[in-house]
């Protein structure tokens, strides 16, 4: 008898496991919201719901390249580089017009990121080691770029980009919802991402069933560094100015915070889009709401550190405890 | 066998009395019985599985046994863990060198008991005292370098007096001379005959028969958890040796086994080969090994544990940086070596181990199967889920995979489902070749029989078909050819009638070895050259044989 309750306890114990992994995330969103509306109804007010999004739209684009990495066990620490790099970049080529500009900033995010994948994939040092060079010195590099200061940038069209507004949202959260469908293809549908799932889950067995691993690494950060590139416009747009020395400072801890709370594992082999999207709401909501109520900041990284732990906590796999 | 005079008994330094041990369920030794002598050295050996392993690591302490007695120099004992049984004096030395590769040399063979002075380290004569002791190990290297610029075989030997100078009483040495240089060797079998002297015990696990024979006094030979034989070294012959490795009696040869194999199955071989490699060398591993494949012709690959088998596979499909020889597919030379070139060329390879190399795990049964041929399934990038379906239900069905559904898990299949998903993931790709290392290991009977079907099936439709396996039966009634492997060169080859189990045992018992000159004259090249690392490499000799072929 003892032993058949004590069987079912340990399946529903697996399958609560199972659902908090697959859906816990999206549980926790909807139940914050609930919860930050019951405890200020002014917190559905557009200005509210349209600064919080300008918040977190920025993040939420580096965290999609994130996923991507983290997906084939790497990580990227440089992607806060790389906006500062954007950044300081984007002035000098106003000149060309926005679209000359945009291509150009686009371009240093994928150079950007290719230098990583390549050190990556060709001299195989650890992602985690490769990515941090890149960090400092892209930084560095920036800084030199703009001479250490900061500089307005006025242009309509990136300013548009930063705050404008389309049917009512925000112009950056409708770029970075295409971007969301996009990555969502891309890893579901395409060859290129069943390639990169089974790379980062078994990359011997890959290698031998022939697929190109070092291909699809130097890509997989090639869009990480591109996505990067792309936040960094929008910060610019948003704060109308360009300063390499501040710009995207922590970015790459966000993006890797939004990536584990929407259940990613950093053992790789597994790419969660939309649990990224949530986990990017997720923090930024929680943030907001211990801020509106006046919770010391302090205490607010240390409510983030337990989520963080908990998060990693549920997403591991039965077992491997 | 073994003499059991109880006045003998005191002269045991080690005895291991119906020791069992089993892991979820499956026996890995069962009632072992095993004994050392003070100043012997013991072989023992036996195929993969057989528990030689599990033995050495229940003696030291890394695994509990279920059942049994150990008995460490006249008392009982079991150590809690390696380190313990090494301070009462069982060191165990591995095939992978456990030190501490940044450490200097010195530091190593003196780790926590270095020799002190004021409290602190007496660096100085740590050195001298290091030098010195490694001297007498054929080992002569600065001794402040860190431990990982030596050779492999000089580590070995760091480890080794490390070993001894603990005052061990027993020696476990595990396949020691797999990575030595045969100078290396000579070296190591005098310090093993000095420590004879001193009457240290020596456990020797190998793979290399002519070595047993040059340096062992007694052997143990395990099968399937148990010990099915314990005597002088000099009196058992190799041929009897190796039936009693692979289980095979010599006398009970039948004509007709249990395998599903069409034993009368007509062969056929003329035009051009679909797959001939030639000269493959793999540093430490292949030595010149050449073998030709006909469409229609399964090609058996014989040979004991480290005889090359796998090697030679990975090679001809590039998984293995080689350091000469060439492939050629129907006739066309592989130019590029890695797997990715070699399956657009037709040759596709089931390998060895299917967890570590082959399933990706956390991938559905449907994206396993279709991994490899994922670019032939799609249109301008996109997979097609449709194209994508049908292949995946037809070889569901053909190689009757027992799954849920394609979405099923693949690591929630049995084994044998597993080894067949791997096979429809290759034949998916409709090769020309294929390369099958050990396809019904580990599988249950039923599965077995229909992979054994399958590869008949499929070299009757054409396909050329290397076949590696332990299973001698499997390999005799399998394969039309069996090409005999030993120390990582081809040694013989047996053809029509004469591919019998009897022949097979003769050909691994016989074949000359080498002589050591030769293989010294192949080896003089410079000392701590780094493995080429990166896939797709291979040395200049195979470049410069590459372009004499595409002239």
């Amino acid at each position: 008898m003892s032993s058949i309750t004590w069987g079912g306890a340990a399946l529903d114990r697996a399958r609560t496991r199972h659902l908090l992994q697959e859906y816990g995330v999206y549980a926790a969103l909807v139940l914050l919201f609930a919860v930050a509306v019951v405890l200020n109804t002014s917190f559905l007010s557009i200005g509210n719901i349209r600064a919080q999004l300008l918040q977190v739209t920025p993040v939420l684009v580096v965290a999609l390249g994130m996923a991507l990495v983290i997906g084939t066990e790497g990580i990227d620490l440089s992607v806060g580089a790389v906006i500062a790099l954007a950044a300081a970049v984007a002035p000098l080529y106003l000149g060309y017009g926005f679209v000359g500009m945009l291509a150009v900033v686009l371009l240093v995010g994928a150079v950007s990121g290719a230098l990583g994948g390549a050190m990556v994939a060709f001299v195989r040092v650890q992602p985690i080691v490769a990515t941090l060079s890149l960090m400092i010195g892209l930084r560095g590099l920036a800084n030199i770029i703009n001479g250490n200061s900061g500089k307005p940038v006025t242009d309509g069209a990136v300013a548009t980009l930063g705050i404008g507004n389309f049917l009512g949202v925000p112009v950056m959260t409708w770029v970075a919802a295409g971007c969301v469908a996009l990555v969502a293809l891309l890893v579901r549908r395409t060859t290129f991402g069943r390639q990169l799932v089974a790379i980062g889950d078994n990359r011997q067995a890959s290698r031998l069933a022939g697929l190109p691993v070092r291909r699809v690494l130097v890509t997989v950060y090639v869009i990480s560094g591109v996505l990067a590139a792309l936040a960094g416009l929008m910060l610019v747009g948003y704060s109308a100015e360009s300063d390499p020395s501040t710009v995207g400072l922590n970015y790459e801890l966000s993006a890797i915070t939004a990536v584990v709370v929407g259940g990613t594992p950093l053992t790789g082999g597994r790419v969660r889009v939309l649990g990224t999207v949530a986990g990017a709401l997720f923090m930024q909501l929680i943030a907001a709401v211990l801020q509106q109520h006046n919770v010391y900041q302090s205490y607010q990284q240390i409510i983030e550190a337990v989520i963080i732990c908990f998060a990693v906590y549920a997403a591991q796999e039965r077992g491997t405890r | 066998m073994v003499q059991q005079d109880p006045a003998a008994r005191s002269d045991r330094v080690l005895e291991v009395v119906g020791v069992s041990k089993s892991f979820a369920g499956v026996h890995a030794l069962r009632g072992v019985d095993f004994e050392l002598r003070p100043g012997e050295v013991h072989a023992l050996i036996g195929e993969n599985g057989a528990g030689k392993s599990t033995l050495i690591k229940v003696v030291t302490g890394v695994y509990r046994p279920d059942a049994g007695r150990i008995r460490f120099s006249g008392e009982e004992r079991h150590f809690g863990n390696p380190l313990e049984a090494q301070a009462a004096g069982l060191s165990t030395i591995y095939q992978e060198v456990n030190l501490v590769p940044l450490m200097s040399v010195a530091r190593n063979l003196y780790l926590g008991r270095e020799p002190r002075r004021f409290g602190l380290v007496d660096v100085r004569r740590m050195n001298r005292e290091a030098a010195e002791t490694l001297a007498r190990y054929g080992v002569e290297v600065d001794v402040t370098r860190p431990l990982r610029t030596l050779g492999l075989g000089a580590q070995q030997m760091v480890a080794l007096a490390r070993a001894v100078q603990i005052e061990a009483r027993v020696v476990i040495m595990d396949e020691p001379t797999s990575s030595l240089e045969p100078r290396e060797v000579a070296t190591l079998f005098s310090v093993i005959r000095e420590l004879k002297r001193q009457s240290i015990a020596v456990v020797y696990v190998s793979h290399r028969l002519d070595e047993l024979y040059e340096i062992c006094d007694r052997v143990t030979v395990m099968r399937d958890g148990e010990i099915v034989h314990t005597g002088e070294m000099a009196r058992l012959e190799r041929l009897r040796l190796i039936s009693l490795m692979l289980g095979r009696e010599m006398s009970s040869v039948r004509d007709k086994g249990s395998t599903a194999f069409d034993t009368a199955r007509h062969r056929q071989r003329e035009g051009v080969p679909a797959l001939r490699a030639q000269g493959l060398a793999v540093r430490h591993r292949l030595h010149d090994v050449s073998l030709e494949i006909h469409p229609g012709e399964v090609v058996g690959l014989g040979g004991l544990l480290g005889a090359g088998r796998s090697e030679t596979a990975k090679a001809v499909v590039g998984a293995l940086p080689t350091e000469a020889g060439t492939v050629e597919v129907a006739g066309r030379p592989l130019r590029r070596r890695s797997p990715a070139a070699a399956i657009r060329a037709g040759v596709v390879m089931l390998p060895e181990d299917r967890k570590v190399e082959g399933i990706i795990p956390n991938l559905s049964v449907r994206e396993n199967i279709s991994l490899a041929a994922l670019p032939r399934l799609s249109r301008a990038c996109l997979v097609s889920r449709t194209r994508q379906d049908e292949i995946v239900d037809f070889f569901i069905q053909r190689l009757r995979i027992k799954t849920s559904g394609p979405d099923q898990k693949v690591s929630d299949l049995s084994g044998g489902n597993q080894q067949k998903v791997m096979l429809a993931r290759w034949l998916c790709l409709n090769p020309e070749v294929l390369l099958l290392d050990e396809p019904t290991r580990g599988i249950d009977v039923g599965a077995k029989a229909e992979v054994q079907a399958l590869i008949d099936e499929l070299a009757r439709d054409g396909l050329a078909v290397l076949l590696i396996s332990s299973d001698l039966e499997e390999l005799i009634e399998g394969a039309n050819r069996v090409v005999v492997l030993k120390d990582g060169r081809v040694v013989g080859e047996l053809e029509g009638e004469g591919v019998s189990e009897q022949r097979l045992l003769d050909a691994l018992a016989t074949a000359p070895s080498h002589p050591e000159d030769a293989e010294y004259a192949e080896y003089a090249a410079p000392e701590h050259e780094e493995q080429p690392g990166p896939e797709e490499q291979s040395g200049p000799e195979g470049h410069k044989d590459r372009k004499e072929h595409r002239e």
